[in-house]
């Protein structure tokens, strides 16, 4: 893309990775601000959902409490255990971070601005996200303790569950993409992220495809391990996960890592089914406008998925590997072959939305049917409806032997 | 050839850089934060006990019969992507016609009978066995 090399707004030639290297330094900034702003929105929303103020005291209204964890992490001793394996240990906080760094590449935030805009970008993205599973288990190996251990195989488990649904829902867009870019375009920029974007101008693809929004959005959770998908990093059942033994800085990274992802996966999300930069019916906006629109469509889903944490409760983990392989998976494949059935024949864009529609409903019945209890059957959750009545200690059982006093 | 991949020296740059960021935060770490270390802090972390037994546990073996189901499923979607871009002009253009569309239902059919043979062999199932 020479035609949008920053040197040319300020009229000096500069190589072309000199111009990559400038728009990664801004993503840096960007970032940082998001992961600041991020944990303070997420521990105010939790706050008002369980009738608290959150934080108050640093800053106004708080706002620099995020500023103060940073200090207190980068002051802090960074212990490492002394049986623990040192090279895995400490390179594992870059392997879990790097990759998602990355991610930021072909992200677009206007129609222009991005850091490039990758031909194959939305192979590229999954294809680097499945490379921070290796520091997850890098740190979960590494650490010599058997929380961080049982912490990081399920991580790796629950993250490769949900890749597969993802990544089928990915191609069903892709052809929907295809068969509207044959037509006016070009084909080959349907694994674009910036040229599925620029394809949304009339009709958001969650119009197209409500049933692969659905699938990506709970895939999502689980690939960033929020709740209801936390079991990697369940505090009742594995202390913390593959991060129990990283202190300081060094855990700093791992959470920096996983706040990036919120922000780049919900992006993504938003790209592809949103419509990005787009206004939704029609309009050409400009590229100030094109900025408030990604960021608008992006934070109300940020929003949505930090309200997810406080609004459900935490799923068993087989019922989470079940429910990746037994239920998305199957309705990932069908939603596949149902776009490449009615687009071979040639059926218009309404009906690739209403077959899609009609299998979402699809598998809302069947998660309400799963899920719901019979009446009068054999089932599980019987509720007392009477209390046991308290056993009321009239007088003091203790023997003397108990109360000291012996003989 | 080089115009599809020039843009991917942008991968190149990001690298280091992302490197580099880790690496100044464990920097500051070291200078600004107290290095003492002692044995009690070397040891493993078991809820404040002494951590019992060895330290690496055992993983069950359904982990990886996952990580197989997985390889499989995965490399199908990457035969998916350049079919997915490509099947309607196929469709249009060449003379074997819708076949490329029926060749890929055939082609995930087969995979879908992998998957219900797991599914019946209880793969899915997280049973203690």
């Amino acid at each position: 893309m020479p035609d949008l090399v920053l040197g040319q707004f300020a009229g000096v030639d500069m190589p072309d990775w000199v111009d990559a290297l400038l728009r990664i330094m801004f993503i840096v900034a960007l970032m940082t601000v998001n992961a600041f702003a991020l944990i303070y929105l997420e521990r105010k929303i939790l706050a008002r959902f369980q009738a608290r103020v959150g934080p108050t005291r640093t800053g106004p209204i708080g706002t620099l409490q995020s500023i103060a964890d940073a200090l207190k992490l980068v002051t802090k001793e960074d212990v490492r255990p002394s049986t623990a394996d040192r090279w895995a240990f400490e390179l594992a906080p870059y392997i879990a971070f790097v990759p998602v760094f990355l991610i930021f590449v072909p992200m677009p935030f206007t129609e222009t601005w991005f850091i490039r805009d990758l031909n194959l970008g939305l192979l590229y993205v999954f294809g680097v996200l499945g490379l921070n599973i290796v520091g997850v288990i890098m740190a979960g190996w590494g650490s010599d303790n058997k929380y961080a251990l049982l912490g990081g195989v399920r991580a790796a488990a629950q993250a490769i569950s949900y890749e597969i649904p993802m990544l089928l829902i990915v191609v069903s867009v892709v052809m929907v993409a295809a068969g509207r870019l044959a037509t006016d375009g070009d084909v080959s920029a349907a694994v674009s992220i910036n040229g599925i974007v620029a394809d949304q101008t009339t009709t958001p693809y969650i119009l197209l495809q409500p049933l692969g929004f659905v699938i990506f959005l709970i895939g999502a959770l689980a690939e960033l391990h929020r709740p209801p998908f936390d079991m990697p990093i369940a505090e009742s059942e594995v202390v913390g996960g593959y991060f129990v033994e990283y202190s300081g800085m060094r855990w700093g990274m791992f959470f920096l890592a996983e706040y990036t992802a919120l922000f780049l996966i919900v992006l993504l999300a938003s790209s592809i089914f949103l419509g990005g930069w787009n206004w939704p019916f029609g309009a050409d906006v400009g590229l100030g406008l094109q900025i408030v629109l990604t960021l608008v469509k992006t934070s109300v889903m940020i929003v949505l998925v930090i309200s997810s944490r406080a609004l459900f409760p935490r799923l068993r983990i087989d019922q989470l590997m079940s429910f990746s392989w037994k239920v998305l998976l199957p309705f990932a494949i069908v939603q596949v072959l149902a776009n490449g059935i009615i687009m071979a024949y040639g059926g218009p864009d309404w009906v690739v939305g209403l077959v899609s529609f009609a299998l979402l409903l699809a598998l809302f019945g069947l998660v309400f049917a799963l899920t719901r209890t019979r009446k009068g059957g054999d089932t599980t959750r019987t509720i007392q409806t009477t209390p046991a009545r308290p056993r009321v200690i009239t007088s003091p059982e203790v023997t003397a032997v108990e109360a000291g006093g012996g003989d | 050839m080089s115009e599809l991949f020039s843009n991917y020296g942008a991968v190149l740059v990001a690298i280091p850089v992302g490197a580099m960021l880790v690496l100044t935060a464990l920097l500051a770490t070291k200078l600004l934060a107290p290095q003492r270390r002692t044995a009690l802090k070397g040891q493993v972390y078991e809820c404040g006990m002494l951590p019992i037994g060895r330290n690496w546990a055992q993983v069950h073996v359904r982990y990886y019969t996952y990580a197989l189901l997985f390889l499989v499923f995965d490399v199908e979607v990457v035969f998916l992507f350049p079919w997915a871009v490509s099947f309607l002009g196929l469709v249009d253009t060449s003379d074997i016609g819708r076949t490329v569309l029926w060749q890929m239902v055939l082609f995930i059919g087969t995979l879908l009978v992998g998957l219900a043979y797991a599914w019946r062999k209880g793969v899915f199932d997280w049973k203690s066995n």
